[in-house]
């Protein structure tokens, strides 16, 4: 029975959502200095995962609540020996399955099994098209098998999405890596630029990318998109402290999209554990329509305008939603104060003083790395 | 770019029809995201096999019409869907 909104009351009809991001696990082989994960995986609740009939019931039930896109993500949800099971409950109800996987367990059998569950799209990331980068970044040696697995998710004739996280130290390979995407035959590539959230965050300054490698990147990324044309998709993205007006976090605040976490706590966006106050409910005692219609933390920010939207000058609160709750949490100190990416915000300086220090002569920015890991909370470093 | 040559229109690989229950409408699901459709986009893509050709399926959709011409718009239609990478040719 499809769930909607019953609200007659004249109050804003709360959207359905679009998007289900299912974090299977947070075990990774992997230790990516960029994890949009939280600095918490490491927490004891995290290995409380949820069964494969927990999941297969949150699928069902997604579906109903007007889900069309899965991602099956973690960590990485390979670790997980169930997700062969939990698509085709996918494939039963219609949700759109994208397995986003490191590629070094996409394995032929794990792969032919996938195929047959009926998985819609594999998504695999690679760290650069440098082979010694990408393992330095991932912290692991395992370029070759990501290679490996992406040859083999085409010869299975799975769409293939390659997604590279951009930033300081492999923005200047930006042609070679869109030739790699283009070798493998990706439908898709995603040039998404390391945004400062989760493991990010700490890493900030190493991670930070100079102007002018942006503008490069844009001119090849445009001058690509021109060449290749439909046959493979360029997804580019800046870093949005180089932006003036903030990106709408996730579409907005419990407008599109949600998160369920490994031990079924279910949150708006990632980052968003990291506010402090919020409670979330688990999914294992509730319902998701509950959840995303009732819950306290889903309507925390609906909405909800930071003051300074109110007057906005450009009239794009409707376009931005005042930006990303978690990013002005964690720059400013409140949740509800604009996203500091706005050069409307009273506190833009600290954006600002970011980006010059990451475009200061003679800075190198070869910064030491935090790797993500599981073995506790990192302290953050100022 | 290539230039688009669009004889046998087709979805790519990887994108299919859905009819979303909660919206009550059909969308093109893909990677990453879900395209509405009208009910004209509809009726042209269900015949989109790979088999038939731009011809069949005006010819077909004008029989149902009562014999409108239809080519121009079928066509149009799935030029443009073929520009933002929605269809394109079976035989590329």
């Amino acid at each position: 029975m499809p769930a909607t909104n019953g609200s007659t009351d004249g109050s804003t009809r709360i959207p359905n959502p679009m998007l289900l991001i299912a974090e299977l696990s947070y075990k990774c082989p992997l230790h990516c200095p960029y994890c949009s994960n939280p600095l918490t995986i490491g927490e004891a609740k995290y290995a409380d995962e949820l069964s494969t009939a927990d999941w297969c019931r949150v699928m069902r039930e997604a579906a109903d609540l007007g889900v069309l896109q899965l991602a099956l993500t973690g960590g990485e949800p390979l670790v997980r020996k169930d997700v062969e099971e939990m698509t085709a409950v996918a494939k039963e109800v219609g949700l759109y399955s994208n397995l986003i996987t490191a590629g070094t367990p996409f394995t032929r059998k794990r792969a032919e099994a996938l195929k047959e569950a009926g998985l819609d799209n594999v998504q695999i990331s690679i760290q650069d098209s440098d082979p010694v980068n990408s393992d330095r970044i991932a912290g692991t040696k395992s370029f070759s098998k990501k290679i490996e697995a992406a040859r083999l998710a085409r010869e299975l004739g799975f769409p293939l999405t390659i997604n590279v996280v951009l930033h300081r130290h492999n923005l200047d390979r930006i042609e070679e890596i869109i030739q790699m995407a283009e070798d493998l035959d990706a439908r898709r590539v995603e040039l998404a630029n390391s945004q400062y959230q989760g493991w990010a965050a700490i890493n900030r300054e190493s991670l930070m990318p100079t102007r002018e490698q942006l503008e490069h990147g844009e001119a090849v990324v445009n001058a690509a998109r021109e060449r290749i044309g439909p046959k493979m998709e360029i997804l580019w993205v800046l870093p949005d402290y180089y932006e003036d007006t903030p990106k709408p976090c996730m579409g907005g605040w419990a407008r599109d999209a949600f998160v369920i976490q490994p031990n079924g706590d279910m949150i708006p966006c990632q980052a968003a554990p990291s506010i402090p106050g919020m409670l979330f409910d688990n999914v294992r005692d509730k319902s998701l329509a509950e959840i995303w219609f009732d819950s306290e933390a889903f309507n925390r920010f609906r909405n909800f305008a930071p003051e300074v939207c109110k007057t906005c000058p450009l009239d794009r609160f409707h376009l931005d939603f005042g930006g990303c709750r978690c990013q002005a949490l964690a720059l400013t100190g409140d949740a509800r104060n604009v996203d500091p990416v706005c050069k409307f915000s009273p506190q833009h300086a600290i954006v600002a003083d970011a980006v010059a220090a990451a475009n200061r002569p003679g800075r190198n920015g070869d910064g030491a790395l935090i790797y993500r890991t599981e073995k506790g909370t990192v302290p953050v470093a100022g | 770019m290539e230039s688009l040559r669009l004889d046998v229109p087709v979805l790519p690989n990887g994108f299919r029809l859905h009819w979303d229950k909660v919206r009550q409408r059909h969308v093109i699901l893909y990677p990453e995201g879900a395209l509405g459709l009208n009910e004209t986009a509809v009726q042209v893509l269900e015949l989109c096999d790979g088999k038939r050709t731009i011809e069949d399926i005006a010819d077909e959709l004008s029989a149902r019409f009562g014999g409108a011409d239809v080519h121009d718009d079928v066509e149009n239609l799935l030029i443009s869907l073929a520009n933002i990478g929605m269809v394109k040719d079976a035989g590329n």
